[in-house]
């Protein structure tokens, strides 16, 4: 297994007008690298040019140290893994999987002993003298992975391999590869627009929208402190709330304030805003989770609090995703507590007095869009 | 009336009419078959009769006897056999380039291959000609075989075909280790099996009921195809229709067996496409 590195590499098919811009990755050996972003992020061409698919406009690409850019796919040592599973339809599961090896003239014992190891790993022995049309969605699937395992290639590469099954399948196969992951130790990078692959999958997350790297972090760290706002917004379902807010320096006090609340600016916050002026407009962000219901009896409890009224609940068996309508915009609220679950949808229309862990809170400049505290540590 | 009724008639309508199409496509063909069997006296009878009286073999026998049908059916063979063989091949891959190759101006190029099929044939017999007058293969099967090695009309088909094949297989295959070369043999062309039948059967149909080429290029009797060799039984004052349809005959078996034995894959090549697959 090998580290792959990007160093300020960009693409462009038009002059000026940047498909990717100025990457640097990082993957280092062993590691499950997820690169995640909407479509037309660019996270497939980035993909596509580690494999060699795609020229690269300006930069470079290292596997193992070595600059692979002119390098042809075949040189690199790569196995990659479709998206329609490309598996050739006129062979067998077994000449499918055996097919890279005879192309390299490899000796018919040895091509036999690693695809029947293969076929072992991915549960595929019964199935290697079928044609892939005789296979289901999830089968065919662990036959692309197969085929990229018995090459052992120092990198693997994933083009959103999940994204054509079905939910339960989905799940089913994120399971495997993580195991097989921890299996082969291998260096992988995996290209998904789903956030959930990216944040179970990974070891790091690689967030890219419109070719730029907005950040690179373990799913944890960027989930939790995310650099920006398309970030913070990407990441999490539902989507995190955010509030249009401002920040008022009275009498040497600074509050947070906005049409549903003014509160004390808390302590890890303060610093930043000392010599305050004027009033600073900020962008408040809170994840659904940590809004919840404000409780007048609860011994630590926020000091503030806010109306909303039910609108939409979604009950979707152990929590419950409610939307909301307030004076600071339409708001998402996660409930998990397991008694309001069961009834929650009997309090569409009533208005609740809300509140959320101030902590847990995140603060972005409303014109940038970058996280005013990130924390996050650099890895 | 019900709606299954009307069904039904409109159905009966239908089959009717496919009925009558068949009968007047069939007819020609059949009576053709029976005439090759029918004594000289039979033939021109006045009454339409499409099974002979009295079978006869006598046609067939002369045929091959008198005027060595055998040696023009093998001459056929080998130029349709070569000319379905070498443009298969040559169109297929130059379908590959088109269709899955990126090169500068590729779009352009097959916009002036395809203005080519707007030239009639006529007008590049003369320069065909001398071409393969100063190369020395006229009275050559090579001379018949090696202008009809590229069809535009083969090119395009075979193009449109390979369309449908992913690219992301082609790209599989490259991520493999493999050659093009390797990838057009091993995965492009089991792959086009369905356009390449289509195509064999259009060629060699071609190429077996081509006369006027053959005509210009073959100048001894004994390198002539079925159809100039047809084309003598046709007597200035009179013919010999026995023969002549004897002759049809065996001229038409071969057709039919390219047919029975691609017809799955032509059919196939034939709705390529339409469906989502």
């Amino acid at each position: 297994m090998a580290q792959v590195q990007l160093k300020a590499v960009s693409k462009s098919y038009i002059p000026g007008a940047l498909i990717i811009n100025n990457a640097s990755i990082t993957v280092n050996d062993g590691e499950f690298m997820v690169l995640v972003g909407p479509s037309g992020s660019g996270k497939s061409t980035l993909l596509r040019m580690i494999a060699g698919l795609e020229t690269i406009t300006t930069g470079d690409i290292l596997i193992e140290g070595k600059v692979v850019n002119k390098l042809h796919p075949k040189d690199r040592d790569i196995a990659m893994v479709f998206q329609d599973y490309a598996l050739y339809p006129h062979m067998s599961v077994y000449d499918n999987m055996a097919f890279s090896l005879k192309s390299k003239n490899v000796s018919s014992s040895i091509i036999k002993k690693r695809v029947l190891e293969a076929a072992e790993i991915l549960d595929l022995t019964p199935l290697l003298m079928r044609k892939p049309k005789a296979l289901s969605g999830g089968q065919r699937q662990r036959v692309a992975l197969g085929r990229a395992i018995v090459r052992q290639p120092k990198v693997f590469l994933f083009d959103e391999p999940l994204s054509n099954l079905d939910a339960k399948l989905r799940t089913q196969m994120r399971l495997e590869l993580k195991r097989l992951h921890a299996f082969l130790k291998a260096t992988i990078i995996y290209v998904t627009h789903d956030q959930t692959e990216a944040m179970t999958l990974g070891d790091k997350i690689t967030v890219l929208n419109h070719g730029v790297i907005q950040q690179m972090n373990t799913p944890l760290n960027i989930y939790n402190h995310p650099t920006n706002q398309f970030v913070a917004s990407f990441l999490g379902s539902p989507q995190i709330n955010f509030f249009d807010s401002t920040i008022i320096s009275q009498n040497h006090h600074l509050y947070i304030s906005n049409n549903a609340w003014e509160i004390d600016m808390p302590e890890k916050f303060r610093s930043n805003f000392n010599n305050l002026q004027s009033p600073t407009k900020v962008m408040i962000g809170v994840r659904p989770e940590d809004i919840f219901e404000f409780d007048d009896g609860a011994l630590k409890r926020p000091q503030f609090c806010f109306n909303a009224t039910v609108d939409v609940v979604e009950t979707l068996g152990a929590e419950v995703l409610c939307s909301l309508k307030s004076d600071v915009g339409p708001i998402q609220m996660r409930i998990s507590d397991k008694k309001q679950v069961v009834s929650y949808s009997a309090n569409i229309n009533k208005t609740k007095r809300l509140t959320f862990d101030l902590d847990q809170m995140l603060m972005f400049d409303p014109e940038t869009g970058n996280n005013l505290f990130s924390t996050a540590t650099p890895c | 009336m019900t709606h299954l009724t009307l069904n039904i008639r409109k159905k009966s309508l239908l089959y009717l009419l496919l009925l009558f199409g068949l009968l007047l496509t069939l007819f020609p063909f059949l009576w053709m078959i029976s005439t090759s069997f029918k004594p000289e006296n039979e033939i021109f009878q006045k009454t339409i009769n499409l099974l002979p009286a009295s079978f006869t073999f006598e046609h067939y026998l002369k045929l091959f006897k008198e005027i060595n049908f055998g040696k023009h059916f093998i001459n056929s063979l080998i130029v349709s056999l070569g000319i379905t063989g070498f443009s298969v091949v040559i169109n297929s891959m130059a379908a590959y380039a088109f269709a899955k190759i990126d090169f500068p101006q590729r779009n352009r190029l097959f916009l002036l291959l395809l203005i080519t099929m707007m030239v009639p044939m006529q007008t590049t017999m003369i320069p065909s000609f001398y071409i393969l007058k100063k190369m020395g293969l006229l009275n050559t099967f090579s001379g018949l075989i090696i202008p009809a090695g590229a069809s535009v009309y083969g090119i395009f088909l075979i193009r449109q075909f390979m369309f449908s094949i992913p690219n992301s297989l082609i790209e599989a295959a490259r991520i493999d280790g493999c050659s093009e070369w390797y990838i057009f043999w091993k995965i492009i062309i089991p792959l086009s099996r369905p356009i390449l039948a289509t195509i064999t059967i259009f060629t060699f149909l071609s190429a077996w009921n081509e006369f006027l080429f053959p005509l210009i290029i073959l100048r001894e009797e004994a390198k002539y195809t079925l159809p100039l060799a047809l084309a003598t039984l046709n007597g200035q004052f009179n013919t010999d229709w026995g023969l002549l349809m004897a002759g049809s005959v065996v001229v038409i078996i071969p057709v039919i067996i390219v047919f029975l034995l691609v017809q799955k894959h032509y059919i196939k090549g034939l709705t390529a496409g339409s469906v989502k697959g």
